[in-house]
């Protein structure tokens, strides 16, 4: 067994080791076309660190494999090529059985919390069920447990025998973050947890995922189209075009400075609120994202590229480290 | 001023349910003026969308009541015959709906959709008509718009659908538009590009537009005027500028401190709204219903707070001493630790 987080904890020394290590990830989904077979290629090679108690916020727009990317970091979904360290150990590899055991240690929260709770059992149940599966512990210390996990998240005990269509969308996100932490993961991967909520709602529920980042020692991938909201949350961010990753860096950082053209037209396409601050110009991209059937040959953004030229069509920008750490996939950053 | 384009008064929306008669709308009043974009903002629930159904009479339900005066170029909307009601709308009012999946009639194309409505309107000739939607989806920005008016809506993305949507709203040149959340199942970018498309269009067109949405950077983008809506009553409204730099409603600071702050700096945690919106349900209306919400709550907020207009045009429901209001909303963007 390789340890690849070994070398990467000597070419950061003094950082939180590596926890999860995606290499060269790939999913491609077949699918039957007029033309024939063809291949979705919603993920195409994607690499990336996330340290231990950091967030990394994935962004991009719907349909760019950030959530097929996530469901593959926690092999809900199999890779089609490329590997997955969990800890030094390649998740992609392992049996289920394997497998089961290694889960408890990264949960996830799915975006929609209609959709990601059985109607039919109640709040504790839900919660409970994580643990059953996994034996731990005795009847009695799992329902104390589960009671606890539901004031962790802001529920008192009457809440326990509650079926969800009677909590509300915000209530029912937290229900799924009590049951996402009842295996007492590392690792929480948290898909678009706050995309289906009110704004106050949304608030309250990023100020719960914080907490418990801080009294758990939780390590996040957090993963959303609201590039404010990434912001918030994210130490780094990745940003994501059609299935790979253009730009990646530390938050604040690309928050004020992006680098790649795509960056800099997500940020500036956040409605601002009208203050005395300066308003950023804005970007308008046109056109949708392209296709991920028939990718182009070059960069997948030229087309919509304000700063396009002829070698963006007809070569792929790598992804590579500037001088100030940021790692750009583009011909020509911005700022530069 | 002259006569106001929309003239709502005192409208009240209802609902009777098994367990008693809930006021969706609780006597909202305000007027649209030529022109003119209002952005209507609440969370889910406060009542934005039914209100804005109503005056287009779309609420199908036997068991609503809508009360008050809907003055539309003075004539009121509520009292028309069924039959008037119909040539108004989508001639004279148009409206674009949140979901643009469901808004359109997977079975017909793009162009079906336009000419019927133009049809359903004028007298011109189908020929006539798909010419003109030709045009309209151009207008709106489709490229090859000669083709893709015989597209399906499956076969446009959402952004292009949403397009479609605009088009067929626009396509007899209403004087009053009403988006609710035109842009919220839709990407940021492609949010960006729809506004600034109802924009040009607003000042190609003419019409006034009330934009119905959650997002205060929305709002803040387009609108002249904002009002702000909970529990089915407005407890603020303003000009744009003047309610997004000086807010003087609790609720509204709420709304404004959920956001993440789009500056460049990272807050720690953010200023909150702590516990859920009021249900509709709620039998006790007779107080301000954002109190049990809201950390300035006193014996005072008891009756219901009128609306009260503190410079020209800005108005809100609070009764908060107006001299405390600035340190109030420094304390309540100041986020705290709040019991969920």
């Amino acid at each position: 067994m390789t340890h690849p987080t070994q070398d990467a904890l000597i070419a950061n020394r003094g950082e939180a080791p590596v926890l999860l290590e995606a290499r060269n990830v790939v999913k491609h989904f077949p699918i039957r076309t007029p033309q024939g077979k063809q291949q979705v290629q919603a993920v195409d090679g994607v690499s990336l660190k996330v340290r231990a108690g950091e967030t990394l916020g994935l962004v991009g727009e719907s349909g760019c494999g950030k959530s097929t990317f996530g469901r593959c970091l926690v092999r809900l979904l199999d890779v089609t090529s490329g590997q997955v360290f969990y800890d030094g150990e390649d998740i992609t590899a392992m049996s289920r059985k394997d497998l089961r055991k290694r889960r408890m240690d990264f949960q996830m929260v799915f975006q929609d919390p209609y959709a990601s709770l059985n109607p039919r059992r109640r709040a504790a149940a839900t919660v409970e069920e994580p643990m059953r599966t996994h034996g731990l512990g005795t009847d009695a210390e799992i329902k104390q447990k589960a009671i606890e996990l539901l004031s962790v998240v802001g529920f008192d005990e009457s809440f326990a025998n509650r079926y969800p269509h009677e909590f509300s969308g915000g209530q029912r996100q937290r229900l799924g973050i009590a049951r996402a932490l009842a295996l007492q993961p590392r690792l929480l991967i948290a898909d678009e947890p706050v995309s289906a909520l009110d704004v106050s709602i949304q608030a309250q529920v990023l100020n719960l995922l914080a907490d418990l980042q801080d009294d758990n020692k939780l390590t996040y991938v957090f993963i959303a189209h609201d590039l404010a909201v990434v912001h918030h949350i994210s130490d780094r961010i990745g940003v994501m075009y059609l299935g790979e990753l253009v730009e990646l860096g530390e938050s604040t950082a690309l928050y004020n400075n992006p680098r790649h053209p795509y960056t800099e037209a997500l940020l500036s396409a956040i409605p601002v609120i009208d203050t005395e601050a300066e308003v950023r110009e804005r970007i308008v991209l046109t056109g949708d994202l392209p296709s991920p059937i028939n990718k182009p040959p070059g960069c997948a953004f030229a087309a919509r590229c304000r700063y396009v030229q002829d070698v963006c069509i007809k070569e792929k920008p790598l992804l590579q480290i500037q001088s100030d750490g940021r790692e750009v996939a583009c011909h020509f950053p911005v700022g530069t | 001023m002259s006569e106001p384009l929309l003239d709502v008064r005192d409208l009240r929306v209802s609902f009777r349910t098994r367990n008693g008669k809930v006021a969706a709308v609780d006597g909202i009043s305000f007027q649209v003026g030529d022109g003119e974009v209002v952005g209507l903002v609440g969370e889910s629930g406060s009542g934005k969308s039914v209100s804005m159904l109503s005056v287009l009479r779309l609420i199908d339900n036997p068991n609503c009541v809508v009360e008050g005066e809907v003055l539309f170029k003075g004539r009121d909307l509520l009292t028309m015959s069924d039959a008037e009601m119909r040539k108004i709308r989508g001639d004279e009012i148009a409206m674009i709906f949140q979901d643009p999946m469901t808004a359109l009639t997977p079975v017909y194309t793009a162009g079906w959709h336009i000419s019927e409505q133009i049809r359903a309107h004028e007298k011109v000739s189908k020929q006539a008509a798909m010419d003109r939607a030709v045009q309209l989806l151009d207008s709106v920005g489709i490229p090859n718009a000669k083709e893709r008016v015989n597209s399906y809506p499956h076969e446009f993305s959402g952004g292009m659908r949403q397009r479609v949507v605009i088009a067929m709203a626009l396509s007899c040149s209403p004087s009053l538009l009403i988006a609710d959340e035109p842009t919220t199942a839709l990407d940021v970018t492609i949010q960006a590009q729809i506004l600034e498309l109802l924009q040009n269009l607003q000042s190609e067109f003419g019409s006034s537009i009330v934009l119905i949405t959650h997002d205060m950077g929305v709002v803040s983008q387009v609108s002249d005027r904002v009002m702000v809506m909970y529990g089915g009553r407005l407890v603020e409204s303003g000009p744009r500028r003047d309610v997004m730099r000086d807010p003087l409603h609790p609720y509204t600071w709420g709304l404004m401190g959920s956001i993440p702050p789009t500056d460049g700096t990272r807050a720690p945690r953010l200023a909150t709204i702590p516990g859920a919106p009021i249900s509709a349900t709620d039998a006790d209306r007779d107080r301000c219903l954002f109190a049990p919400r809201c950390r300035f709550a006193s014996d005072s907020c008891r009756p219901t707070p009128p609306l009260v207009m503190h410079t020209p045009g800005h108005l809100d429901a609070c009764v908060l001493p107006l001299v405390e209001r600035p340190e109030r909303r420094r304390e309540a963007l100041t986020p705290v630790e709040v019991t969920l």
